[in-house]
């Protein structure tokens, strides 16, 4: 028997030609990589974390290197959201991809204002970090409460029709408690994991590799642990869930899905070998042909656990 | 202009100084396109970042082109473990490189420290006897690419800290002897901050064009990722721009060390 396995998935009724999204931060607005590839080549993509003001982020150095990983504390430097949409939407909506914003905000109205402005856009999706400080709060991130999370989507959903995914801290005690809080307040879908806390520190000189000391860990260190939130998460709420963190071949992503994702996305190992993702739907096709599934979307949640 | 990703043949291998190697690698099509001060990035098996490393030289009609890297670390440790014969996974060629006029307009100085003396030797190539180069090194044993310097008919003046060779103490001597002559038209330098700092004051001061190559902590290479930010101060405003794309070549008027 031969057949030609789909790999297309939907996630709240937005279709994407294959289930890998290039993450946020990562890509940037996916300008950088043409000379590579086409960007129709992805499922879709995750724009840099964009602010109602530009940013200037954090004072380098901003990354480090970790075993099977990176530490990173870009501080979410950006354009602005009006630069975004003045600037890269119009390149972006030509792409034949799907179009993710990523929005981030110090307080509630920032988010609001953002989604608000993005309403009247092409984008496909808007997708909220809320892995950024509060600043009203003393700047503890807004992820890691339920109150905090709660705040940010009820406002974004508010201000937009479009569908809306949270994106989740991974730096809390019980993720599914913070999962379930935002699908209450009309999240679309979830995406995890955010990156993991981390340091590094540079003996001889005794100072943090990151100037501003601790970063973000990411990249295949992370994978077991994103693995897992995603198991539990996509057991715990009833929306999709994209899954991410340390995903470098088409078997990562595979796992993931079977843990429950519905989409992946990819972000470090690009840093490595850009061509991953295109690499990641070869390896997606191949293993659908040679184990007889006709549709990518039927290994989603497939998991036994034992 | 656009850059490739692949594994391109290594066809020379050579260790130039203790824990130094010089590469040449066979990709025509980088070649063709690259530009002097430019940089790669490069895969080193195992790690999660890429290494970069600046374009140490260009040879179109052969398709190849040199790098020159020190073993700082476990990464390029990894990669000066390959030899002639295998591939090296690089991305290149990456950044905006140096701005060199095809006339020649009077004489330029290169002024290189250390591992910053490679991306510079093209440049002595294209302006020869009219190119000085200034090359400061720790002490006679880490001194490299002088003699390539010479054979691109460069006059040379090497510098070392401890005076094992060349002249004793940093660039900054001769090249304000070379500055006090009034017929230079622009410098280029890469090399540690502290030495940019000087020559920037000193080109400042003197009045004379001056680009410098900067190195910062890279993520993708490619301008995507905003990890490797640069602070400079264009049409009055402060900017924060990425070495990876906008550099790693700056304007010594524009950037801020
Ligand atoms: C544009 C540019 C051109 C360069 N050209 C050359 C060259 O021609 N020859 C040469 O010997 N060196 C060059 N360097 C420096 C070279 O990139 C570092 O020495 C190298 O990355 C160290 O890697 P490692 O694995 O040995 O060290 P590790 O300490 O193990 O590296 C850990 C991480 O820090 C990064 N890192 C460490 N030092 C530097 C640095 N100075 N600059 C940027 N990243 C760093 C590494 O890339 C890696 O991601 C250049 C750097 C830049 C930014
Ligand atoms: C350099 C860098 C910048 C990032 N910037 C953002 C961002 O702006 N917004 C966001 O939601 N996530 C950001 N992330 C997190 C990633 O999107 C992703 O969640 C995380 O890195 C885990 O996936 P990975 O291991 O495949 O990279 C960033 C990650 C890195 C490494
Ligand atoms: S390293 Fe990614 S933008 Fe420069």
């Amino acid at each position: 028997m031969s057949f030609t396995p789909d790999i297309s998935v939907s996630v709240c009724g937005v279709n994407f030609k294959n289930p890998v999204i290039a993450a946020s931060g990562i890509y940037g607005f996916g300008e950088d990589y043409t000379d590579l590839y086409p960007l129709s080549e992805l499922g879709g993509i995750s724009c840099k974390g964009t602010t109602l003001n530009p940013k200037d982020g954090n004072i380098p150095p901003r990354i480090a290197e970790t075993p099977s990983g990176i530490l990173n504390s870009v501080g979410l430097q950006n354009p602005g959201v009006d630069r975004f949409i003045e600037h890269y939407i119009p390149m972006l909506e030509k792409q034949d991809t799907v179009v993710i914003a990523n929005i981030a905000g110090a307080s509630v109205e920032d988010y609001e204002q953002t989604a608000r402005k993005l309403d009247s856009t092409s984008v496909d999706m808007i997708e909220l970090n809320i892995s950024c400080p509060n600043v009203k709060q003393g700047g503890a991130t807004w992820g890691v409460t339920c109150a905090g999370a709660q705040s940010v989507t009820k406002a974004v959903r508010a201000a937009t029709k479009k569908p809306v995914i949270v994106k989740l801290t991974p730096n809390v005690t019980d993720i599914t408690e913070i999962a379930r809080a935002v699908e209450a307040e009309g999240a679309d879908a979830v995406s995890l994991i955010n990156t993991l806390l981390g340091m590094r520190i540079d003996i001889r000189t005794r100072r943090p590799v990151l100037h501003n000391n601790v970063g973000g860990l990411s990249g295949p260190a992370v994978f077991p642990v994103a693995v897992r939130m995603v198991w539990q998460v996509s057991n715990a709420v009833k929306i999709p869930v994209i899954g991410m963190g340390g995903i470098a071949s088409a078997e990562d992503a595979i796992e993931m899905m079977m843990a429950g994702a519905s989409a992946v996305q990819i972000g470090t190992a690009i840093f490595g070998d850009p061509y991953v993702p295109v690499k990641v739907c070869e390896g997606m096709k191949k293993f659908c042909f040679e184990n007889n599934i006709e549709k990518i979307s039927d290994i989603v949640g497939t998991v036994k656990p034992w | 202009m656009s850059y490739y990703c692949g594994s391109y043949p290594i066809v020379e291998k050579k260790a130039i100084a203790a824990d130094i190697y010089s590469y040449v690698i066979h990709c025509p099509e980088i070649a063709a396109e690259a530009k002097i001060g430019q940089f790669v990035q490069i895969k080193a098996e195992g790690y999660t970042l890429r290494r970069p490393v600046s374009i140490c030289g260009t040879d179109k009609k052969n398709g190849t082109i040199r790098l020159v890297f020190e073993v700082r670390g476990k990464g390029t440790d990894t990669i000066s473990r390959l030899n002639a014969g295998e591939l090296m996974d690089i991305i290149a060629p990456l950044g905006n490189g140096f701005t060199v006029p095809a006339a020649k307009q009077g004489r330029i100085i290169v002024v290189g420290g250390g591992i910053g003396t490679p991306p510079l030797l093209d440049i002595a190539k294209l302006y020869g006897e009219n190119c000085t180069a200034i090359l400061g090194f720790r002490s006679f044993d880490r001194v490299i690419l002088d003699k390539d310097y010479a054979a691109a008919g460069a006059r040379v003046i090497v510098c070392t800290d401890d005076g094992s060779a060349g002249e004793k103490g940093n660039v900054s001597v001769p090249l304000a002897n070379e500055l006090a002559k009034g017929d230079v038209a622009a410098v280029y330098a890469c090399g540690p901050i502290p030495m940019l700092k000087v020559i920037v004051e000193q080109t400042k001061k003197a009045g004379v064009f001056c680009e410098v190559s900067l190195e910062q902590r890279m993520g993708c290479g490619v301008g995507a990722c905003v990890v490797c930010a640069c602070t400079v101060i264009r049409d009055g405003k402060q900017q924060v721009l990425r070495v990876c794309k906008d550099g790693p070549v700056f304007n010594a008027e524009e950037v801020v060390l």
